[in-house]
């Protein structure tokens, strides 16, 4: 699978990122499917749930979830990924992310070094959930962007 | 009819792409147990090694969470709407994150990195965080050796005091050796002999409205252990602006409380007490004494609360207090609300940076007592030539047992008022007690009851012993 992602979606992500940092921002990603590609539509960023350790950590809550994945539905679209950034650390999982990680959702990572995002990247749960296995992005301008 | 189970998009492709699936079953359990055997490549995303459900797997029954419920237990029936709705949890990649741990660390802590709640991870988190400790005493000291202990990577203490013998009784940081010495020093020493690996920062000065954001700014959790209520105020006020936890722990006599004071998760000390007691309403541990023991109590309290705020694990002491009574060993809890009225943290605060502390309790207006105080070496020239001179000693009887300068008169401070009349205004009049602040107490209900000639003993009795009479005993 590839996930399709909208040049706006990207600059989006990265401006969460980075009025969030130093603390770790965290969104879903609804989306259609489209064969075997995931086509990003619109994001959702949600409020980290975490206190305790926001800088390296986040979690949204099933009852965000729950809401944020209405809210799509409504609008005929599904949750396809999850985007969390990486506060001074690249964007790649940890062994953290795998353990808790779903599978076929999209890992949508972005480093924020010093408080500037930098480069994005997606991440797939292997079916067996032993890796993280990079993800291809396309980037596609779509008529209609909701961020 | 049968129950009917939705399915969260990333479990679709494990059920052939649909988006609910029908099943038979009268228990949640029962139910999930028949979807993975049906589809058997979803169980390990469902469920851990040891077959229990995965911590960000979360099932509603029509729309209450099971955890709620009977968990596996819970009943269903034809007709119920079963969900299985993700939690998203993730984060940077902690190995990297947080610092490593030697081989000597894995071997000093490996209690705690067996146990599941703490672990490598948490352990890492201990060795990462910074903890600000106001006050190297009685609170402090237990605080200090269990944070040490526990591996908390950098310790700060704020202190200005000197170690006295009359300390060591309760303050167990400290000990015969170091008497004498700072106890920033002393504290300093025997948290390196307990754990080399931690680092200490000293502040030797008394905290103030001036300094206190710049120190506390540079620490993730504050305790405080101090025994004033200026200071208290202050660390409250000045954790509130900065937004950080202030595990707060207090003590006297028998009694002591704990509470976490944290502003953007419950209330603040200003919720919970919006205004100082009166001065000299509350006596100090000096004045009014405690037991050795007590504050061992309180103190670790404050250690395993600030332990779990850093772990991020149980119920953090967030929106309750903690009264602990010594005498009966008992335990009480109050729930505390966040005022909203609150003037630090409340919707409009009024307090926005740090204020005089010492005026808003009522201290900086202390009267001048320039002229009404005598040295002891005075009282025992001035006695020598004047054995009419009455001093009057205004302890209670069980400080009198401990140690009494002879020919003293004692009346309580309390019975004072109501035993004016066994005095003689004629005569000369010296009061004492055991430091020289109840004496100046004293001296003012004399002076108001037209008793003209009194002076006070400055540092009382104690001045006395050190100075005049080397055979008393010094308490």
């Amino acid at each position: 699978m590839t996930l399709v992602l909208d040049p706006r979606h990207v600059a989006a992500i990265g401006r969460h990122g980075e009025a969030d940092y130093p603390a770790e921002a965290c969104g879903l990603i609804g989306g259609a499917l489209e064969g075997d590609r995931k086509v990003a539509v619109q994001l959702v960023p949600l409020v980290n749930q975490r206190t305790d350790s926001a800088r390296n950590r986040y979690l949204i809550d099933p009852d965000s979830f729950r809401r944020a994945q209405e809210k799509l539905e409504r609008d005929g679209l599904e949750v396809i990924g999850v985007y969390h950034s990486h506060p001074d650390h690249p964007p790649a999982p940890s062994a953290f992310d795998r353990e808790h990680a779903w599978p076929w959702l999209s890992y949508v990572i972005v480093g924020v070094g010093r408080g500037r995002a930098g480069e994005l990247k997606s991440w797939v749960l292997a079916e067996d959930r032993g890796t993280f296995d990079e993800e291809l992005i396309t980037s596609e301008e779509r008529k209609v962007v909701w961020q | 009819m049968a129950v009917t189970v939705l399915i969260p998009t990333p479990l679709r492709p494990f059920v052939g792409g649909r988006d609910a699936v029908e099943l038979e079953g009268g228990s949640v359990g029962e139910l999930l147990d028949r979807l993975t055997g049906e589809h058997a490549a979803l169980k390990a995303h469902l469920f851990a090694t040891d077959g229990r459900l995965r911590s960000f797997v979360n099932v509603y029954v029509n729309d209450r969470d099971i955890r709620q419920l009977a968990q596996r237990e819970t009943p269903v029936k034809p007709g119920d709407t079963v969900s299985i709705i993700p939690s998203i949890a993730g984060g940077t990649a902690v190995a990297e994150a947080l610092p490593k741990l030697s081989h000597e660390e894995i071997l000093r802590y490996s209690r705690h990195l067996i146990l599941p709640d703490v672990g490598v991870e948490g352990q890492q988190k201990l060795k990462a965080a910074r903890v600000l400790l106001i006050g190297a005493g009685g609170l402090g000291s237990p605080a200090a050796l269990y944070l040490a202990a526990a591996g908390v990577g950098t310790l700060g203490l704020v202190d200005f005091d000197v170690v006295d013998k009359t300390n060591l009784q309760r303050q167990i940081l400290h000990g015969t050796s170091t008497v004498g010495v700072s106890k920033l020093a002393s504290a300093t020493a025997r948290i390196k002999d307990l754990n080399p690996n931690v680092r200490v920062e000293p502040f030797e000065t008394r905290l103030t409205s001036e300094n206190a954001l710049d120190i506390i700014r540079e620490f993730d959790i504050v305790a405080d252990g101090t025994d004033n209520f200026p200071t208290r105020y202050l660390v409250n006020d000045a954790c509130v602006l900065l937004d950080k936890p202030n595990v707060y722990g207090s003590i006297f006599r028998f009694e002591g409380q704990a509470s976490v004071f944290h502003a953007t998760r419950g209330p603040c000390y200003r919720c919970l007490y919006s205004e100082p007691p009166p001065p000299g309403l509350v006596p100090s541990c000096a004045e009014g004494g405690v037991l050795g023991v007590l504050p061992g109590i309180i103190g670790s309290i404050q250690a395993m609360e600030t332990i779990k705020l850093i772990l991020g694990v149980g119920q953090p002491l967030i929106g309750r207090l903690v009264l602990f009574d010594a005498l009966k060993l008992q335990f009480r809890e109050l729930k505390l609300e966040k005022d909203p009225d609150c003037p630090v943290c409340g919707t409009h605060p009024t307090v926005t940076e740090l204020i005089d502390y010492q005026a808003f309790c009522g201290i900086g207006a202390e009267p001048s007592y320039d002229g009404v105080e005598i040295t002891a070496q005075e009282l025992r020239d001035e006695w020598q030539r004047h054995p009419d001179l009455l001093v009057v000693d205004v302890r209670e009887p069980h400080e009198h047992e401990i140690a009494h300068i002879d020919g003293a008169v004692l009346i309580p401070l309390g019975e004072l008022p109501d035993r004016l009349g066994e005095l003689d205004g004629h005569r000369e009049i010296v009061t004492h007690c055991h430091h020289g602040a109840r004496s100046l107490k004293a001296l003012e209900i004399l002076k108001a009851a037209g008793f003209s000639k009194v002076r006070s003993l400055r540092g009382g009795i104690d001045a006395w012993a050190v100075n005049v009479d080397p055979t008393l005993p010094r308490y």
